[in-house]
């Protein structure tokens, strides 16, 4: 077991190469792309789509709480999930001692959940 | 810095480094081009399955039973011109598709093809990373949405974080049964602890988690019946409605890539992968001789074909019914399975 920060991860590299090539990808698509297509853009032409009429008002508006609530409830469940996989991993060398933290654990979880249930977070 | 591991990897010198990265950077390229004339031809296989089921003939004109559809379409889109609104945020509307293509091709790294077939060989983290960049798929939706400056797009960008973040949490929960059977998150290890039991697929054993695994991958995807973000019938195509030619379809390409990227997830952490369950190959061992590249293949082709099917046959969702859904009935299922699965393989 090797400390973190003290060697090279090298088996990421693969990783990287495949994000400059898929980076490189689209922007060599786009490029090439524009050597050979049309350009003729005129006012009406660059005008947002709205059913064909011209946009009214602003687009940007106020919108539901509940996609804040949604995304808020979100970062609470998504590290409690993530909080799982350490756990699942070691289930094997841990025994009955990992069951029963994660029984707490998952039970503590619930307890957040009903909360919002109750406060009606997940109704529309 | 202990680099002595580096060097092992990458090479003893110069030539041999050159040699290594050329052949890791050739092995890429030949995942992505598979990748992309998969999607090409998953367009037209999704079109001939519909028609069919909708009695009609699909794409018949360009090619023997339109088979160069997919071309002819590419060849249109690339010559389309590239409008972008004049009242949109530019920079971010131009980087949005290249993100959202980013982030679901940057996935094929992990994935196990075929036998030691791997572009990131002995990343521990392959589930994770997984997850992780089905994240970062979001941000392109959510840009994209943001930047058009067009209601449509805008609220289509809304529906779909908001629906995206909410299956995640039930599709991370998910495989949580599958890490504490197999004890590891690289799905080549995930592939070996299969093959260690007679059935050699944990479909078997945790079926229930196969289901919401599925569910949850056709949210992710924006399939059908969860495409709220680009419910034609209302918000004409969401979050891209204000995209043509090159960047849509890179857009287009994403959405396929990610297809078929659940379809190798669900294969490999469900299915077994390359592999056959070990009861099949000691009743029919002259199965072997079959590369394993073709099972990967046929499981893949089965679950794109389910993709097709259930948006051929099931309504669309309403949106609350779909929140309620991931909410309230996915997330308690699969905190059930998690225990259930952990109680069970304790005692046995």
């Amino acid at each position: 077991m090797q400390t973190p920060g003290s060697y090279i991860p090298y088996e990421y590299l693969p990783i990287l190469v495949i994000m400059m090539i898929s980076v490189m990808f689209s922007v060599v698509v786009i490029l090439v792309g524009s050597i050979f297509r049309l350009a003729r853009p005129y006012k009406e032409k660059l005008l947002i789509y709205e059913s064909g009429n011209p946009p009214v008002g602003e687009t940007r508006e106020r919108f539901s709480i509940k996609f804040y609530i949604i995304a808020m409830l979100f970062v609470v469940f998504d590290v409690e999930a993530v909080f799982l996989y350490p756990w699942a991993l070691v289930f094997d060398s841990i025994g009955l001692y990992a069951v029963i933290e994660m029984m707490l654990f998952i039970v503590m979880l619930l307890i957040g959940y009903v909360y919002a249930w109750k406060k009606e977070a997940f109704n529309w | 810095m202990d680099i002595s591991s580096f060097y092992g990897f990458l090479g003893t010198d110069t030539t041999d480094f050159i040699l290594r990265m050329i052949i890791m950077v050739a092995k890429i390229a030949v995942v992505i081009v598979i990748a992309l004339l998969h999607v090409a031809y998953s367009t037209w296989f999704e079109r001939k399955i519909i028609g069919h089921m909708q009695i009609r003939l699909g794409p018949m004109r360009v090619g023997y039973h339109g088979l160069l559809q997919p071309f002819a379409d590419f060849v249109k889109l690339f010559f389309k011109e590239d409008i972008i609104p004049s009242s949109g945020d530019r920079p971010v509307f131009q980087l949005a598709p290249m993100i959202a293509l980013f982030a679901t091709i940057s996935s094929l790294a992990v994935i196990p093809f075929f036998n030691d077939f791997v572009i990131a060989k002995n990343m521990n983290v392959g589930l994770l990373y997984l997850f992780a960049m089905s994240s970062l798929s979001a941000y392109g939706i959510i840009l994209a949405g943001w930047s058009s400056n067009s209601k449509y797009a805008f609220l289509g960008g809304l529906r779909s974080s908001a629906q995206v973040i909410s299956y995640e949490i039930a599709l991370a929960l998910s495989l949580v049964g599958i890490m504490v059977l197999s004890g590891s998150l690289n799905l080549v290890e995930i592939i070996e602890a299969q093959q260690k039991h007679w059935y050699g697929m944990y479909v078997v054993v945790q079926f229930p988690a196969y289901i919401l695994f599925l569910i949850c991958a056709f949210a992710e995807t924006n399939r059908t019946p969860f495409d709220l973000p680009e419910a034609e019938s209302e918000l004409v195509a969401g979050y891209f409605v204000e995209y043509s030619g090159m960047r849509f379809s890179l857009f287009f390409m994403a959405e396929y890539i990610a297809m078929i990227i659940m379809s190798c997830i669900a294969v490999t952490c469900f299915w077994g992968g390359w592999t056959l369950p070990p009861v099949v190959m000691k009743a029919l061992p002259f199965l072997a001789v079959v590369p394993g590249l073709v099972w990967f293949l046929l499981k893949v082709y089965c679950h794109l074909f389910l993709f097709y099917w259930v948006r051929a046959t099931v309504p669309r969702f309403r949106y609350d019914h779909l929140m309620s859904l991931g909410w309230k009935v996915l997330i308690p299922l699969a905190l059930a399975n998690i225990v259930i699965t952990s109680i069970v393989k304790f005692l046995f």
